[in-house]
């Protein structure tokens, strides 16, 4: 026993462990979410089974019917077309409301009297109820495309340009005037201390600005129809045609498109700022 | 309110660096920092300044480094390498320790290559070497002010300006910092101002102690220190370093009430 040098089997139990602990960390992360979702299932099944009637059932589905549905060769194609061309038109709106936001954001904050003047049109734009002007956007830009990416882009603009401003204000005091010490210009500044300083804040807002593109763009191609149909055109026609099942998939589609986005867009943002930036803390 | 000459000002060098001749600032919301203060600072001297919090002693600093500048008297700085260090070590959380202490150069306009060479010479200076690739968020407290004094050294500084920067650490660690500050000032040969309310740290590192009260800020003392450089860790046990601390103390309290 004497003669056995103690660390290295010492070092493989704490390895060991640490595992263990991982892998029960990772249980518990994923067994409460999964449990409400069967239970999720469950109800619905009663619902379909129990409270409606045979008559009422297409207000309400059973799951494997919804399934089935999303899985017949006709319908999955229907879905997954429209899938893309709203995908296409998230992500078109989300790059447009992210330039447009960070350089917004940039413009108010190198003078006060811009922020004075600009800031209160951001917060009314995230505040007139944009179906208002649905209508007025179908006038000017046509019932098509360019429509549904505007009312995207209006939709996902207020977090980016909100988040970066935050971002650029929230500079350490005593690492501005390190940059003032050395007579830095405001380009120097802007570029070397503020952008960086509020990259963790813009991908925070881009991630939120992410999931509001998903809903900026169905509820873009709910009302410009023209042309060739997204996921929110194909609620509205499945809707009128009372094909609740295929309603049902679309909706969960849909669903799943906006957690993706936003899940893509915190792990961008965790692989250029996570680094040096500890998201978890805040 | 005059001071007189320091005698201790080493004979060798007595060129000015910096001087103040009746410096006063009052902030717009009508608080006066400081009041008629004469200060002179000369090459190869270190002077330190001491005062209880909010006697302005910062603000000094602040006046020196052109970052605020005074609402009366004289400030005259008679040279451009000038070295700031913070009281926090205010590193770019996004850039490793080499890259951190190359920001002051890069802007400055010095080139890569250049900047590169004169930051390694300064991580090595200040006992990093091996560190370079690391983020701040991995340095300790000690190791982000050695990274924040490395950057301030690749000015190549002649005034070195010091605003509490071990003030936040631990006395181990804050003693270590001392002494290595220490041996950098008996290496590179720079001028140094620094503003501490530690008594001991004061006395110990210096040529020359100030005393600061506050309301406004003004001089109330001054002490030459004349332990020899580089200075030996055990005077902090001698009669004479705590004869000298206790009459800053004293002189600390007298100004104070």
């Amino acid at each position: 026993m004497t003669t056995t040098p103690p660390a290295p089997p010492k070092v493989r139990t704490l390895a060991r462990s640490a595992t263990v602990r991982k892998a029960k960390n990772r249980t518990s992360t994923w067994l409460p979410p999964l449990l409400v979702f069967l239970g999720l299932i469950g109800v619905w099944y009663a619902i379909t089974f129990l409270v409606l009637d045979e008559k009422r059932r297409f207000l309400m589905p059973p799951p494997h019917e919804v399934v089935a549905a999303f899985f017949d060769p006709a319908t999955f194609v229907e879905i997954m077309q429209a899938l893309g061309r709203t995908t296409l038109v998230a992500l078109v709106g989300l790059a447009f409301a992210i330039v447009i936001g960070v350089l917004w954001a940039v413009a108010m904050s190198q003078a006060k009297w811009v922020e004075r003047s600009l800031y209160p049109y951001a917060v009314v734009l995230q505040c007139i109820p944009i179906l208002a002007l649905v209508p007025l956007i179908g006038f000017w830009f046509g019932f098509e495309y360019p429509a549904r990416v505007i009312v995207c882009i209006m939709i996902a603009l207020f977090p980016m340009v909100s988040n970066t401003l935050f971002g650029l204000q929230s500079v350490d005091p005593g690492q501005r005037e390190l940059f003032q010490l050395q007579r830095a210009g405001r380009w120097t500044i802007l570029t070397k201390l503020e952008f960086p300083a509020a990259l963790p804040a813009i991908f925070a807002g881009m991630r939120i600005s992410a999931g509001l593109a998903v809903v900026g763009a169905i509820v873009g191609d709910f009302f410009f129809r023209r042309g060739e149909p997204g996921l929110g055109s194909l609620l509205s026609t499945y809707t009128a045609r009372l094909r609740s099942a295929e309603l049902f998939a679309t909706i969960f589609v849909a669903a799943l498109l906006g957690v993706a986005i936003f899940a893509l867009f915190g792990w961008i943002g965790k692989r250029v700022v996570g680094k040096w930036y500890d998201f978890s803390a805040n | 309110m005059t001071i007189a000459p320091s005698p201790v000002a080493p004979a060798t060098t007595t060129d000015q660096l910096l001087r103040f001749e009746n410096v006063a600032m009052t902030f717009p919301n009508g608080t006066t920092a400081l009041s008629g203060v004469s200060l002179t600072v000369n090459r190869g001297e270190f002077v330190t300044v001491v005062g209880p919090s909010g006697c302005g002693k910062s603000t000094l600093l602040r006046i020196a480094s052109g970052l605020t500048p005074a609402t009366e008297g004289v400030t005259q700085v008679d040279t451009s390498r000038i070295g700031y260090v913070f009281q926090d070590a205010t590193l770019l959380p996004w850039r490793d320790v080499q890259s951190n202490v190359e920001l002051l150069a890069e802007l400055n306009g010095i080139p890569k290559k250049q900047r590169t060479a004169t930051a390694k010479e300064a991580i090595d200076l200040v006992g990093l070497s091996g560190f370079e690739k690391h983020l701040p968020k991995t340095l300790s407290g000690g190791m982000k002010m050695r990274t924040s004094l490395a950057r301030s050294l690749t000015l190549n500084p002649e005034l070195f300006l010091f605003d509490e920067p071990f003030g936040a650490l631990d006395e181990i660690t804050r003693e270590r910092l001392n002494d290595e500050l220490i041996r950098l000032f008996t290496e590179q040969q720079f001028a140094g101002l620094f503003i501490t309310h530690s008594v001991s740290e004061a006395v110990y590192l210096s040529t020359r102690v100030i005393v600061m009260s506050g309301r406004p800020g003004h001089i109330v003392d001054e002490f030459p220190v004349e332990f020899p450089f580089p200075r030996d860790p055990d005077i902090r046990f001698t009669a004479e370093y705590a004869e000298l601390c206790g009459k800053v103390s004293h002189a600390l309290r007298e100004g104070h009430s």
